[in-house]
């Protein structure tokens, strides 16, 4: 009786803990085609404060499990807002996990989650800490740092009443004298009070002045074109065009599914009259993700969704159909043999858009009848031609036609549903994972086998501890 | 060469596929398909802006004669072709049409008649007002013989005004969000729409591409009541065809399973809809288009059952190229069957309390719980409702 009331508590952990990983791997807080941003924020809010305190150790070791920025941002401020609950052996760990995730993150949101820190009031000695120790890992790059998060650090600096060394503490305080010695201090300084002088600083800043020094916008494109980063070109393509710019973006150099998301976001038309270069741009991104994170697969089937709901929502737009087009770029390229399947028939994948009724069934058989070894299904789940269509093709395959399991198939869904807290499944019988960009994949495949239900609790908590091993190694 | 006008005497859906439902809380829309399109019919939608439409339906314009007012905020424009070739699909096309007029703070528009020829192969029509239309002047004119119960009133002027209320499709709770989020199919010309399982309206139109641009137009019609009500409180049964397991061994198995899957949904929400669906009607037509019928129909009055009137356009074949209903509520229809009762004896109070098998003074008291107590004159009004007290 004992013992199978511990594995049912088990077994609940278990699921408890897949759940949270999962709404992690998808959910961004934002509005999604079915739900509104509101019910999103609050569920994944419940979902964090029951792991937080239900499981605070594998929260916090979630944080390694490759889940999206945004949610790794909440679990570190929950973290140290609740930090009086760390149990004294597992305190230098999670401290290191904060510290570690920090410096992964993208400086900006690093930024803003201690700025954060301010505003939920999250003020004890560890956090100041841990601002004070991300601020000096910063080293040489703080001074940059400085210039185009000004007010951030300004904001982060008073709450941890932390002093700043020489110029910085003057430059940010605007306690400007004649000239500074740090040159992009100078420069800024510079900028500030001349408008020609705003060309050498970053794009961001440089903005923000001409619109101080009234320069029309295409002057100031033209002129700030080498400032731009990768992925600021991307964005200010249409408005560039629009003011008669044409600004030149390296394709190849974007990740996958930004690329895919900016293919999607072209007309029709501009898709077929650059499809050669956006096609090679895609397939070397593809090669770049897969350097990066290896993955071999032999005979494999996709099923893809294309409905009119993989447009999303205008906060996130066409991210389902992104996720499908660049899934379909990562797994042309890893496997030995790749067949797609869409729920309309495409007949070129960049001229896909989202239309149409979401039949799964149809295009699940037919992959299934092409006899591959892994099938992998991007879908964000919500079927309707026929309605459990294909829960019912996969529960008779699964059952009858291959009770051995000679075909995994796995099922990766793009979006959160906020009202029962889930992704939501095609089959019981199938792992659902979440997926925010293509090139977790691999992450995703390996994470799989916890969310089948198959797997004991001790084998997911000894998943998440070789994962926070390995990124604290790092 | 004049064709013979077909007119239908049944709703039968011909040419067209029923596919499986989407829901969203409390509706299911039910996709209708058409698999064989054809483009010499095209319909498209032209936007009114004004608060209250006024239509001329007999004579001059601006002249004194019978009218038809509400609000109306879209009408159609169809635009065919003789010889099988594709029509022009002309698009929201600004067009100055009828008068407007301030009204104070209300602006009206007037138009000239429900179903209005613009050019050589094009139609305006007003859609569900024309049906509308047709089921306010039935039985309108009153009693041919001067019987000495009717009031003055009733005699000069017949049943001046008829009207009846309906509720926006705006108003209907969960209709819009269900509407944006439906997925439309890549054939798709028509929808069923249920509120909380009960026939709302059928809508269909010639072709996909002109689908979609009145997908939205569901929201500007009006329902009935009992919608209302349905929306409010109701909710969807879930549903489940039940295929036989045991047959199944392998891909080609399941392949037929699932298209038997597909054919029980069309079939079942065919039954649903049964009320609407294979009950013969009565059509008058309004308009002939070459090859098409435009006509407005009503289902054979029944009393606690499901009654529906709207408008057709039928190919000389038979096939449905638009239909647009509207579900009656209770009310209505016991209007109109009192109305039909009255009209088939020659509206002599008697003879119709007779035929309904009550007394005068029980048919005096139902004619003013269905709002035409003015038509009776005082003094039977006044006995009428002594007689009720005492019982």
């Amino acid at each position: 009786m004992d013992h199978h009331w511990k594995s049912r508590v088990e077994q609940v952990a278990q699921e408890d803990l897949v759940m949270f990983i999962n709404a992690c791997l998808a959910c961004t807080g934002q509005r999604e085609f079915y739900d509104d941003a509101y019910g999103q924020k609050v569920s994944l809010d419940f979902l964090h404060d029951y792991i937080l305190g239900n499981y605070r150790l594998l929260y916090a070791r979630s944080l390694a499990a490759g889940i999206n920025h945004f949610n790794q941002s909440q679990i570190i401020l929950k973290l140290l807002a609740t930090g009086k609950e760390t149990l004294p052996e597992h305190r230098q760990e999670e401290g290191a996990l904060i510290a570690a995730t920090l410096k992964a993150l993208p400086p900006q949101r690093a930024f803003k989650l201690l700025q954060q820190l301010r505003q939920q009031r999250i003020n004890n000695r560890r956090a100041r800490a841990i601002a004070k120790e991300y601020l000096a890992s910063r080293t040489e790059r703080l001074a940059f740092d400085a210039v185009k998060y000004r007010s951030k650090i300004r904001s982060i600096a008073v709450h941890i009443h932390l002093k700043l060394e020489g110029e910085l503490g003057n430059f940010l305080f605007g306690n400007w004298k004649k000239s500074f010695q740090t040159e992009l201090f100078e420069k800024f300084r510079q900028g500030y009070y001349s408008a020609n002088a705003i060309y050498n600083l970053p794009f961001t800043v440089a903005e923000g002045l001409a619109i101080k020094h009234n320069i029309p916008r295409e002057v100031f494109l033209s002129r700030i074109e080498s400032q731009m980063t990768i992925t600021e070109k991307l964005r200010l393509q249409q408005s560039g065009k629009r003011v008669g710019k044409e600004i030149e973006v390296d394709f190849h150099r974007l990740p996958l599914t930004r690329l895919a998301m900016y293919v999607l976001s072209l007309s029709l038309q501009e898709r077929q009259q650059q499809y050669d270069s956006l096609h090679s741009a895609l397939l070397q991104s593809a090669f770049s993700a897969l350097r990066r994170s290896p993955m071999q697969l032999g005979r494999v089937a996709a099923v893809l969704d294309c409905s009119y709901s993989s447009f999303g929502s205008s906060e996130k737009r066409r991210r389902p159909l992104g996720v499908a087009l660049a899934v379909y770029y990562l797994l042309s390229t890893a496997s030995k043999e790749f067949h797609c399947f869409w729920t309309s028939p495409v007949d070129n994948p960049l001229q896909v858009i989202p239309k149409g009724q979401t039949n799964l069934a149809t295009p699940l058989l037919e992959a299934l009848s092409w006899n591959p070894e892994l099938v992998v299904i991007i879908s964000d789940g919500w079927e309707n031609d026929p309605p459990d269509g294909a829960a019912f093709v996969l529960r008779l395959y699964r059952t009858k036609l291959d009770p051995t399991r000679q075909t995994g198939i796995v099922h990766c869904n793009p979006v959160f549903n906020a009202d029962d807290f889930s992704l939501r499944a095609i089959s019981p019988l199938i792992p659902t994972v979440g997926l925010r960009d293509a090139e977790d994949l691999p992450t995703m495949l390996n994470f799989a086998r916890f969310a089948e239900g198959s797997a004991p609790l001790e084998e997911l908590e000894k998943y998440l501890a070789a994962k926070a091993q390995k990124m604290l190694a790092e | 060469m004049s064709k013979k006008a077909h007119l239908i005497e049944n709703i039968a859906l011909q040419g067209l596929e029923i596919a499986p439902s989407q829901v969203w809380g409390a509706i299911r829309i039910v996709p209708l398909i058409r698999q064989n399109v054809r483009y010499d019919l095209r319909l498209s939608r032209r936007n009114y802006d004004s608060d209250i439409t006024v239509v001329s339906l007999e004579g001059e314009m601006m002249a004194p004669g019978v009218k038809y007012i509400s609000y109306v905020p879209h009408g159609l424009v169809l635009s065919w072709s003789n010889e099988g070739y594709p029509a022009v699909a002309l698009g929201g096309q600004l067009m100055s049409e009828g008068k407007r007029l301030a009204c104070g703070a209300v602006s009206v528009q007037v138009m000239h008649r429900m179903a209005k020829r613009e050019a050589e192969n094009q139609l305006r029509f007003l859609p569900l007002h024309l049906a509308m239309e047709g089921f306010l002047s039935l039985f309108f004119s009153g009693p041919q013989v001067a019987w000495s119960e009717y009031s003055k009133q009733a005699l000069r002027q017949g049943l001046s005004p008829r009207y009846e209320s309906a509720i926006a499709g705006r108003d209907i709770f969960g209709l819009e969000e269900a509407l944006r989020v439906f997925e439309i199919h890549s054939q798709q010309v028509g929808v069923l729409l249920f509120v909380s399982d009960a026939l709302a309206s059928a809508f269909v139109v010639p072709t996909p591409e002109d689908y979609r641009a009145l997908h939205s137009s569901l929201l500007l019609d009006f329902y009935g009541e009992l919608l209302y009500y349905y929306g409010q409180h109701g909710s969807t049964t879930f549903m489940q065809p039940s295929i036989d397991e045991g047959k199944i061994d392998s891909i080609a198995s399941l392949k037929q399973a699932l298209d038997r899957m597909r054919s029980e949904w069309g079939e079942f929400h065919g039954f649903m809809a049964g009320d609407l669906l294979g009950r013969s009607v009565s059509a008058k037509r309004v308009y002939t288009a070459g090859n098409f019928t435009l006509q407005r129909f009503i289902t054979d009055l029944r009393l606690k059952t499901e009654n529906h009137i709207g408008e057709a356009i039928v190919r000389d074949n038979g096939e449905l190229e638009y239909l647009k209903t509207y579900r009656l509520s209770e009310a209505q229809t016991r209007r109109v069957y009192l109305l039909s009762q009255l009209a088939a004896h020659d509206w002599h109070l008697e003879a119709t309390a007779k035929a309904l098998r009550n007394t005068v003074e029980e048919l005096i008291m139902r004619l003013e719980k269905a709002s035409f107590g003015y038509l009776v004159n005082n003094q039977l009004l006044e006995k009428a409702h002594k007689h009720n007290k005492k019982r």
